[in-house]
């Protein structure tokens, strides 16, 4: 119970809670607009929060991470466009409803579901916190390599089809953090006798380039569009009974998106797929999934709005991010002097609580905010695309030069800004970049560290985890081969 | 149909040229290793300065490589020009971003912002004099919400030196 009191201590404060208001319908805002997305709100913000308070800072960007996916489900329902990513299985059965009338009732069915796996999610952490509380300790040096190890190979595989160039790009990642003045012993890497090298390649100026510049110049490249949605008229509060019907297909859903978010790498487009495939076999009428069958929306905002939340534990609990938006957001705790890992559990847990309380409070304003603004919001999906590329690429000025006040910055944010684009036209990926750059610093850091008190490689999985997350990359790069081989064979027997 | 064939056809030629750009430069980095990293006898392996720079560099040739190699037979005869062409005039935004940092030093960052966005609105092809004072507001916005609310740290222009005391002072101080 102090536990508790202490952590709404730390969250009962009037800044912090216009921060948590302003992140979290912001983030909303964010996700309606096609073509921003949560990535490019938090690497500009990110700069800007440095002057505030920590948990100010922290709340605030936690709010855009954990509120976005809510508002990209409106464009991907009303006008069979997704608001982020992550809503594109969303238009499935969202869109077709709207087609023949259901608008409302999609809205509200998608607002509630992502609500319910927001605070399924958001629970789960809560149970898990002990168990946590109780493993991170054992997490050593050489478990966090082990670990951080694995998340970037599940990454890389996680890239169907294009696992050899998510290599090379996550190698890239490596090779950039290397980039500098080398920490033990002082010595220059690839600076080519450049001075501005000396403090190497900043990640966020790299996460302004890949993700907000790149962006800008997509879209202002691109043809002009402006997106028209109708109005929606009537409650959105049906959404609540309707899915207690539909309490399965929600419960199913949010516990893929935990399991899911749980794993870096994987993240909310396995979750919902599968979520979704469960559905329709669990489904009377499966005929009816992609053509405006309520579980299917159902299924989709469930699993993608649990994964926030989840994907927090890897990364509260070892400082081991999963996918692009855990590193911005291990970048916003670094930059707030709190270090994600086992020892937070074990010395600020009731900072740990009080970001779990945010996560709810967050959930609750957006839900409320959506229940009764839905028609404003619709005026943000009709900006032109590029009048929003223009608005990007000035906000990623304050991004990158309020960093440092270096130009130098700006060419180097320009340069990945390119980068990004010439990915992003190629449907290449980009999130190895930034989990290279992110896990091969901690991988380099722990290597060393635990190389110090092993003396043959056998010493190194001698303790249990140590052990178990070997086996695990085994596992995971055995059966990557071994699909490689059955689908060779496959094609030479056809 | 048959555009969205060429399409692809265009793009994974041009993805072949972005690789192998890509692993020309990975194989130039991988030759650096020895001049940029130091590498002393004594001491372990992997706590070697070199050790992590060399797995990035390498890790990107091979992987690199073996891309191309096991794509090169989707090469077709169709060129990847116009793909190249948009890689090419995306250079155009870079500039005026990079413009936008040169001048916000000297004229200060409201100055710069409103003349950015107004300016690029302009270039963008909007004439709508509604469009263009939303773009005007815009940049306003930014520089208010950023600056003035947030206190980003952002200098103040070299131009507001010309201004009196006061009025210098609150100008560096918001905008």
């Amino acid at each position: 119970m102090e536990l508790l009191f202490d952590s709404l201590n730390i969250l009962l404060r009037w800044d912090v809670m216009i921060a948590l208001l302003f992140g979290s319908i912001g983030g909303v805002i964010i996700g309606a607009i096609p073509g921003v997305g949560a990535a490019v709100a938090i690497a500009i913000l990110l700069p800007a929060s440095f002057s505030m308070d920590p948990i100010v800072g922290l709340t605030a960007l936690l709010g855009v991470y954990g509120s976005s996916m809510y508002g990209g489900a409106i464009p991907a329902i009303l006008i069979n466009t997704p608001g982020t990513a992550v809503n594109a299985l969303t238009t499935y059965d969202g869109y077709p409803m709207t087609v023949r009338g259901e608008a409302r009732r999609a809205l509200s069915l998608a607002y509630t579901a992502s609500f319910f796996g927001g605070i399924f999610a958001i629970i789960c952490l809560i149970f898990l916190s002990p168990i946590l509380a109780k493993i991170a300790p054992h997490f050593g040096s050489r478990e966090i390599f082990l670990a951080s190890l694995l998340g970037i190979i599940l990454v890389v595989l996680a890239h169907k089809g294009q696992v050899l160039i998510a290599g090379a790009l996550a190698s890239f990642g490596i090779w950039l953090n290397t980039i500098g003045l080398e920490p033990i012993q002082y010595s220059k890497r690839y600076t080519f006798g450049q001075s501005w090298l000396s403090g190497g390649v900043d990640l966020i100026v790299v996460i302004l380039g890949l993700f907000a510049i790149s962006q800008a110049i997509f879209l202002l490249t691109d043809k002009d569009k402006s997106q028209k949605a109708k109005a929606v008229s009537g409650s959105f509060f049906n959404g609540f009974r309707e899915l207690l019907i539909f309490k399965r297909v929600a419960t199913v859903g949010a516990s893929f998106g935990v399991i899911m978010g749980m794993i870096p790498g994987v993240g909310e487009f396995t979750a919902q797929f599968m979520s979704y495939t469960a559905a329709r076999r669990g489904s009377k009428e499966p005929a009816k999934f992609g053509n405006g069958a309520p579980e299917g929306l159902i299924a989709s905002e469930a699993s993608n709005n649990a994964v926030p939340a989840a994907a927090m534990i890897p990364l509260l609990a070892l400082g081991i991010p999963g996918e692009a938006l855990t590193a911005m957001m291990l970048s916003v705790f670094y930059v707030h002097n709190v270090v994600p890992g086992p020892q937070l559990f074990q010395n600020q847990l009731d900072f740990v609580i009080a970001l779990y309380i945010a996560l709810i409070i967050l959930n609750i304003m957006v839900i409320i905010f959506l229940l009764f603004s839905t028609n404003l919001l619709l005026n943000i999906i009709r900006i032109p695309t590029h009048f929003l590329g223009l608005s990007i690429l000035t906000l990623s000025f304050v991004g990158v030069y309020s960093l440092r006040n270096s130009s130098i910055d700006c060419a180097i944010a320009g340069f990945f800004g390119l980068l990004g684009f010439i990915l992003k036209r190629l449907n290449l990926p980009i999130v190895p970049i930034i989990l290279g750059m992110v896990l091969g610093g901690i991988m380099e850091v722990k290597l060393r560290t635990s190389m110090m008190r092993v003396d043959s490689p056998f010493d190194f999985i001698n303790r249990p985890i140590a052990f178990i997350l070997f086996l695990i990359i085994v596992l995971v790069i055995s059966s990557y081969l071994l699909d490689i081989v059955r689908s060779i064979s496959k094609k030479r027997f056809n | 149909m048959k555009n969205l064939k060429n399409q692809k056809v265009r793009l994974i030629s041009a993805e072949l040229i972005f690789v192998g750009m890509f692993s020309l430069a990975s194989i130039f980095l991988a030759s650096q290793l020895g001049e940029q990293t130091k590498f002393s006898s004594s001491g372990k392996l992997f706590s070697q300065p070199a050790f992590w720079p060399a797995i990035g560099v390498l890790g990107m040739s091979i992987f690199s490589i073996f891309h191309i190699v096991l794509n090169v037979h989707r090469i077709s005869s169709s060129n990847p020009v116009k793909e190249i062409m948009t890689w090419v005039r995306s250079l155009e935004f870079l500039g005026w971003f990079m413009v936008y940092v040169f001048f916000v030093p000297l004229l200060g960052y409201l100055i710069s912002t409103i003349l950015f966005t107004t300016l690029l609105a302009f270039r963008m092809g909007y004439r709508n004099s509604k469009i263009l004072f939303f773009a005007f507001s815009l940049g306003v916005s930014i520089v208010v919400i950023f600056k003035t609310v947030l206190s980003v740290k952002i200098p103040g222009g070299l131009l507001y030196e010309f201004l009196p005391g006061v009025f210098r002072n609150f100008m560096i101080v918001n905008f």
